[in-house]
């Protein structure tokens, strides 16, 4: 229970901290920061990779299911930020 | 280790929010991307040495084919196409989640733990969320492509919505109640939650399509963040509340920049209401 305390206090301060972060972004940046926050929800990779290794070397429904979530976090984080760092570098030359 | 771990993933979630800030002006947007993928690196590497970890064959075969598979999709992309690579990338995050909510709990059970209440609610909360933003991207990406156009049978949808919705309260309510004890109940809930997906974006026109995107991107970071109370594990819950709050204000700022309110985008398709196609 106090885990839970302590783990549902942090949730909260970072949801604030989640709210400070975005203000009077410039429309152009919408995609790239959706793009780019959307990488960084790949993080569940930290559990896919927990699921993943926990089990033995047999293979289970659980460890199954562990391996495609490791798939496709990484999928998401390599994808995501490379597709952000193109969009980006699309504008800076545009702008330049 | 233990402490090592965690200042790991503290450090991580200090780049996720340099990066997100630096991603807010144009003059620092790159270099912000690179810290954010930077604390993704050190987050990957401390996951790697968690106790849990004693095999490390599938995570490796797993992240090799996914890096394949991501700078494929990110290279091979056209420029134009890009909205709906991020839809499908939101997508595969949400499957993610599920797929994380559900091996944990499978393992539990294999191991003759009795799921706690609160637990229970985290692993719902996981699957349900993470299911939904699998299939309402798929829908999205759809209508992005215009391989979907938007439905005249609103009310069958309505109709198929709201039914899910009920179906999954109560599969929900059991599968606390019960300690969860058999995985026929976590079969259903995840393919209701499935189906919840499709039937909650499926009415959505397709020009509000990128604001939906955006509201799916702080579904999948809330996920995540529901993932985290699942394993305990305080740098998931700080990084999905991060990408799950400024997810949903900048959802708030993309409707506000095209003239749009949120509740009309969402609910203007779902549930009667008067839909302007706008």
């Amino acid at each position: 229970m106090e885990m839970f305390v302590l783990s549902f206090t942090i949730f909260v301060l970072a949801l604030f901290v989640g709210v400070e972060l975005i203000n009077k972004v410039p429309p152009t940046l919408h995609t790239p920061l959706m793009s780019g926050t959307n990488a960084i929800s790949g993080i569940v990779v930290v559990g896919a990779i927990i699921s993943a290794g926990s089990g033995g070397m047999d293979p289970t429904l659980a460890s199954i299911l562990g391996f495609i979530a490791v798939t496709l976090a990484t999928i998401n984080i390599v994808a995501g930020f490379l597709v952000t760092d193109r969009m980006l570098n699309m504008f800076k030359r545009k702008d330049s | 280790m233990f402490a090592l771990i965690n200042i790991s993933y503290l450090t991580a979630a200090v780049c996720f929010i340099l990066g997100i800030k630096g991603m807010t002006r144009p003059s620092t947007a790159v270099r912000g991307n690179l810290i954010a993928a930077t604390g993704m690196l050190i987050a990957v590497v401390a996951a790697l040495l968690h106790h849990a970890v004693i095999s490390y064959a599938g995570i490796i075969a797993g992240m090799l084919l996914g890096a394949a598979i991501g700078i494929w999709l990110a290279r091979s992309t056209e420029t134009t196409a890009m909205p709906e690579l991020v839809a499908s990338l939101n997508g595969i995050g949400g499957g993610a989640s599920l797929s994380v909510a559900a091996s944990t709990w499978l393992n539990a059970i294999a191991a003759g733990e009795t799921p706690t209440a609160g637990w229970s609610i985290a692993i719902l909360a996981s699957i349900l969320i993470g299911a939904v933003t699998l299939t309402g991207s798929i829908v999205a990406v759809l209508k992005l492509k215009g391989r979907l156009g938007d439905s005249s049978r609103k009310r069958l949808w309505q109709f198929a919505t709201a039914t899910s919705l009920a179906a999954v309260v109560v599969a929900g309510v059991l599968f606390i109640a019960q300690g969860a004890v058999s995985p026929l109940i976590l079969g259903a809930l995840v393919a209701l939650a499935l189906l919840l997906g499709v039937g909650l974006v499926q009415p959505i026109g397709g020009a509000d399509m990128p604001v939906v995107v955006a509201l799916l991107n702080a579904y999948s970071g809330l996920a995540g963040a529901a993932t985290g109370f699942v394993l305990e594990n305080q740098g998931l819950i700080i990084t999905g509340s991060l990408v799950g709050a400024s997810g949903l204000i900048l959802t708030a700022v993309m409707c506000k920049a095209m003239n749009r309110s949120l509740p009309n985008v969402l609910f203007g398709g779902a549930f009667g209401g008067q839909a302007d196609d706008g």
